[in-house]
């Protein structure tokens, strides 16, 4: 799968301000039964955002929203950045929670913790999700609050999160930053080594021949 | 030699070549597949021009869709249907094993896995769906993985992985009578909080864990996802090697003296550095109740839900919304909740050893008249037929249950079973998310011994077995 590049972003933020927003939260079950990476967008925090219950296949534009959900909220409407709490995304792997947000529109996310497989679903499909201090993360709450607005600059080659003056800078190992900036494809990546795999196999059938023995029960 | 841990153990012998210092190619000797997280990732295989690396790595089957009820009729529900089938048809074209919704062995890849014996020690083992960590009991590197992810292992066989931390938890003791492996996984999310593990691969060791069936070992292991650790293992002794003699997938006569000592390698050497430790004394733990909206909130069955004042400031808030969602009160007590349903099932607790638990609990009794519907859902066919064998069936039957066929059913609510808006449930599985198991639904996390009794009470009560 070609993944989308992510180099640098400008964008206003939109808050959710709670922890351990969990993978059901993000996507409910039941939009899950589609077999498309698609779609996903109009259903992201469905239980949260509208005011009905939601099925598969409606008109979302006709659905009641709960005005008091951030994402809802008219000065936050075109934001590409989530700013988060800890332990986002938590709970199951589906990845249509990341096929979601950036079905939403959202290309980065900036809290304190992530879930690890969440963390990786997004970095397989070119969502940055960055990692702050809970006292940087308290302030742009803090700002965004009183301000009820809030734009960021996010520079991923200098790795730096930045709002006029100041300017925080965020960890990503070098694999992944590669692969964000350049849209790398990891199943190539991987592929470049098929003679190693290749090889790894033809020494553990030595070792652990039953593995390679699977009976066609 | 540097003494290792059984995850490093793990890592070196899958080792295929280093992407960075923390970053390695890593080969999985086994690919469990199912409806709901694979259907994309088979198509964008096929839109590369790729195809399946090694097939026979892989075994799928339909679990989270399928109706557990009235199969004969097929699935009514369209696009469950269509999921269903695409994996059917995936699984054809590329040569895979595929347990369909009518085969006999069909069920919750986390408890068909294991009991074909394709679960083995020293395996590395992946599935789209983050309770792989089940299959760590059997001394195997298993989590969870992404779509993008399942694409991957089917392209190449191998993952690109980050080198986790290790956590060793040592649960040393006698668990009290009443308590199951359920509660000491609740017990542990408790103290570690629902991220306290997150880059961690856990090892739980110490004599209570030795003394644990396979069964119960994997339910300890299942709920390690739920503190944040996408690995949870234990090694190999003589129960998990008893365990693996004469099933489907176990290796051959010619082969079983080679695999049992290759096997038994697959545990932490004495002294092996642990990045962190955690000591559980088992006397400690409690029968408990979930009472919140993420597994790490709960408490004694015998206990209270914890008073404002209890929770620190910046945790309150959340602990109020947590209430609010639940319709309960700060302080009330737990045998005060009044139930709805009973759900008695998932890839926590839906083998044999919890049904035969369950049963003894109900057994010659009636559900409760306020209890709406009360459920048992055999983990797999193998599990259902077993347990009609041995005339759990009729115990349950007869108890007002509904005895149904095996899929992650009420768990996550994707077919018919699930929650109506405020309905209250205890339930043996292992999330209490808002909305997870229906939307507005609420969910009690418990063991089968607690819910069984519960079922029979109507409420929360101390399961008969626990001395007070």
């Amino acid at each position: 799968m070609i993944m989308q590049k992510f180099i640098t972003l400008k964008s206003s933020v939109v808050p959710l301000d709670r922890r351990d927003v969990d993978t059901d939260a993000i996507i409910p079950k039941q939009f899950m039964k589609s077999i498309r990476r698609t779609g996903f967008g109009q259903n992201l925090f469905d239980n949260w955002r509208y005011l009905d219950e939601g099925e598969p296949g409606q008109d979302c534009s006709i659905r009641p929203l709960n005005m008091k959900f951030s994402l809802n909220q008219p000065q936050f409407q075109g934001a590409q950045i989530l700013l988060c709490r800890e332990n986002f995304g938590c709970g199951s792997s589906r990845e249509h929670a990341v096929w979601a947000l950036e079905g939403f529109g959202l290309k980065a996310l900036i809290g304190t913790t992530f879930a690890d497989i969440f963390e990786s679903n997004c970095l397989n499909n070119g969502l940055l999700p960055i990692k702050l201090g809970s006292e940087v993360i308290d302030k742009l709450f803090k700002k965004i609050h009183e301000q009820q607005h809030l734009h960021l600059n996010i520079d991923l080659n200098a790795q730096t999160v930045t709002h006029h003056d100041n300017s925080w800078t965020f960890k990503i190992d070098s694999n992944r930053k590669e692969r964000l900036l350049h849209g790398l494809d990891s199943i190539g990546a991987t592929l470049k080594y098929s003679n190693a795999i290749k090889h790894y196999e033809k020494k553990d059938r030595e070792v652990t021949p039953w593995l390679y023995n699977q009976a066609s029960a | 030699m540097a003494a290792k841990t059984l995850y490093q153990k793990l890592w070196d012998k899958h080792h295929v070549h280093a992407i960075n210092d923390t970053d390695s190619i890593i080969y999985i000797d086994r690919h469990l597949i199912n409806e709901v997280t694979s259907p994309q990732a088979f198509e964008s295989l096929e839109n590369s021009g790729r195809t399946v690396w090694r097939p026979a790595a892989a075994i799928a089957s339909a679990d989270h869709n399928v109706p557990t009820s009235g199969r004969t009729s097929g699935i009514v529900d369209a696009l469950a249907a269509a999921q269903v089938s695409a994996l059917a048809t995936n699984c054809e074209n590329h040569g895979i094993l595929h347990y369909g919704m009518h085969d006999p062995r069909q069920g919750i890849l986390h408890v068909i896995s294991p009991e074909l014996g394709a679960t083995q020690p020293g395996m590395t083992i992946a599935c789209g769906d983050s309770h792989t960590s089940t299959h760590g009991a059997f001394g195997s590197l298993a989590f969870g993985i992404g779509t993008s992810e399942v694409e991957h292992l089917l392209a190449t066989q191998c993952l690109q992985m980050r080198r986790l931390k290790s956590l060793n938890i040592r649960i040393e003791g006698k668990l009290n009578p009443g308590v199951t492996s359920k509660d000491l996984a609740l017990h542990v999310v408790g103290v570690l909080s629902t991220s306290g593990a997150t880059g961690y691969a856990i090892e739980f060791s110490g004599n209570t864990v030795s003394s644990l069936t396979m069964e119960a070992r994997m339910t300890l292991c299942n709920m390690s996802i739920e503190a944040g650790a996408r690995v949870g293992m234990i090694g190999v002794d003589e129960t998990t090697i008893a365990y693996l003699k004469n099933r489907t997938f176990s290796p051959p006569d010619e082969h079983w003296d080679a695999a049992v000592a290759h096997w038994k390698t697959f545990v932490s050497d004495p002294n092996a550095p642990f990045d962190h430790e955690l000591l559980v004394a088992a006397e400690t733990v409690n029968p408990y109740v979930t009472w919140g909206t993420t597994p790490d909130m709960c408490c004694p069955i015998t206990g209270h839900i914890p008073t404002k004042e209890a929770i620190e400031p910046p945790c309150q808030d959340r602990f109020l919304r947590a209430l609010e969602y639940m319709g309960l009160k700060p302080g009330m007590a737990v045998t005060d909740i009044v139930l709805d349903k009973v759900f008695i099932g998932s890839c926590t607790n839906a083998r044999i050893e919890d049904l035969r638990l369950a049963a003894s609990i109900v057994k010659g009794k009636r559900i409760a008249s306020n209890i709406l519907q009360a459920l048992v859902v055999p983990g797999s066919g193998s599990v259902k037929r077993q347990a009609e064998l041995e005339g759990l069936d009729r115990i349950f039957i007869e108890a007002g249950f509904e005895w149904r066929d095996a899929g992650c059913s009420m768990c996550l609510g994707m077919n018919d079973d699930r929650l109506l808006p405020s309905e209250r449930c205890a339930s043996t599985s292992n999330r209490n998310f808002e909305g997870r198991q229906g939307a507005g639904g609420r969910s009690h996390l418990v063991s089968p011994v607690v819910a069984a009794a519960a079922a029979i009470a109507g409420r929360f009560v101390p399961p008969p077995s626990m001395e007070i």
